[in-house]
């Protein structure tokens, strides 16, 4: 992080409130989380974000994005 | 392991236009530990495997991915929509499965009731239209019932998915016949989904001629995982020559299998 002071946003991430410098990519939301974009779906605002699309998104206040990833399951 | 069926006149698992060597598929869930499921899979012979589309926890690890344990280069992965109990929020997680997977596959699970996890066939329906409608490969989970089974085939669904008894109950294959009036009338695939305990239901359950077969917990569940999918995959591949084989009749009475002459005055 630079020392320059961000302006945060709150945003919805996966059902919890997070603050998030005011203009970030998604791409960006991601690498602050330490998530793999090849290991996770991105929704915002309830529509699907394609990978080659997530550095071209910005997240707005109030946005919800949803983090989902594959699991175990039957 | 080359096996007797795989020798004789079986045609391989086609579903969707695509072919498998396995008629066995597994689930993913349950397991104690990711070692014990990666050894359980591949003791199974599996080809396809079951995974779920949930929420990464950013609090906690990343390794609870599957995919940081199971190769999406050697297994074909099939999203679920399990834990939905509406149309619309199982068409949410079947698009969402598409695009962290790898293939236009989706095992379809609208769920009506908590208690049973019994399917909720009218969503099932109208999830199965939508999805089909948008490219997907819908393998529907169902209930054993022929008239919906029909109905999802004419929805496009690539393969129908009635349940052996409720999901993770091991109560086995408690209705084999609606099972082979499906299998007898459908045209699509017919996979028997949940409910199998033990080898034994798998056996069965491939006697009455359907296609394959799913589980997830009768092997995460099993004392010894490993051994179990061993096990499942000799009952599968008995079950289905057994089937090719075809039974001897039932008689209510005994037919001596030795000669009545030549007996001693």
């Amino acid at each position: 992080m630079t020392q320059t002071t961000t302006e945060t946003i709150e945003v919805v991430v996966n059902g919890s409130p997070r603050r998030l410098p005011r203009d970030a990519t998604l791409l960006e939301v991601l690498a602050a989380l330490e998530l793999d974009p090849r290991l996770v779906v991105v929704e915002h605002n309830r529509r699907i974000v394609r990978r080659p699309e997530l550095g071209h998104v910005r997240v707005a206040p109030g946005d919800a994005i949803e983090l989902v990833h594959f699991v175990g399951g039957g | 392991m080359a096996t007797a069926v795989t020798a004789v006149r079986d045609v391989p698992f086609t579903v969707g236009g695509r072919t498998f060597g396995s008629r066995l598929m597994v689930g993913t869930g349950k397991y104690r530990d990711n070692a014990t499921m990666v050894r359980a899979i591949e003791a199974s012979g599996a080809e396809i495997v079951t995974v779920a589309v949930r929420r990464v926890d950013l609090d906690r690890t990343r390794e609870e991915g599957v995919l940081y344990h199971i190769d999406p280069r050697r297994f074909f992965l099939l999203a679920n929509t399990a834990g939905c109990y509406t149309a619309e929020e199982a068409i949410r997680y079947a698009r969402l499965g598409r695009e962290a997977g790898f293939n236009e596959f989706i095992k379809l699970e609208v769920i009506g009731d908590q208690e049973t996890l019994l399917p909720d066939v009218q969503g099932l329906l109208e999830a199965t239209r939508v999805l089909v409608r948008e490219g997907f490969k819908v393998m529907a989970y169902a209930n054993e019932d022929l008239v919906i089974a029909l109905r999802l085939e004419e929805a496009g669904a690539v393969a129908v998915m009635p349940l052996a008894s409720p999901i993770g109950s091991g109560l086995g294959l408690l209705n084999p016949f609606h099972v082979r009036t499906i299998k007898r009338r459908l045209t699509v695939p017919v996979v028997v989904d949940a409910g199998v305990g033990t080898a034994s239901d798998a056996c069965l359950t491939m006697e009455q001629g359907v296609d394959g077969i799913l589980m997830n917990t009768a092997l995460a569940a099993a004392r010894d995982p490993v051994l179990m999918a061993q096990a499942m995959r000799l009952a599968v591949e008995a079950g289905r020559a057994a089937y090719l084989a075809g039974r001897m009749p039932r008689r209510e009475v005994a037919v001596p299998s030795s000669p009545t002459e030549g007996m001693l005055d």
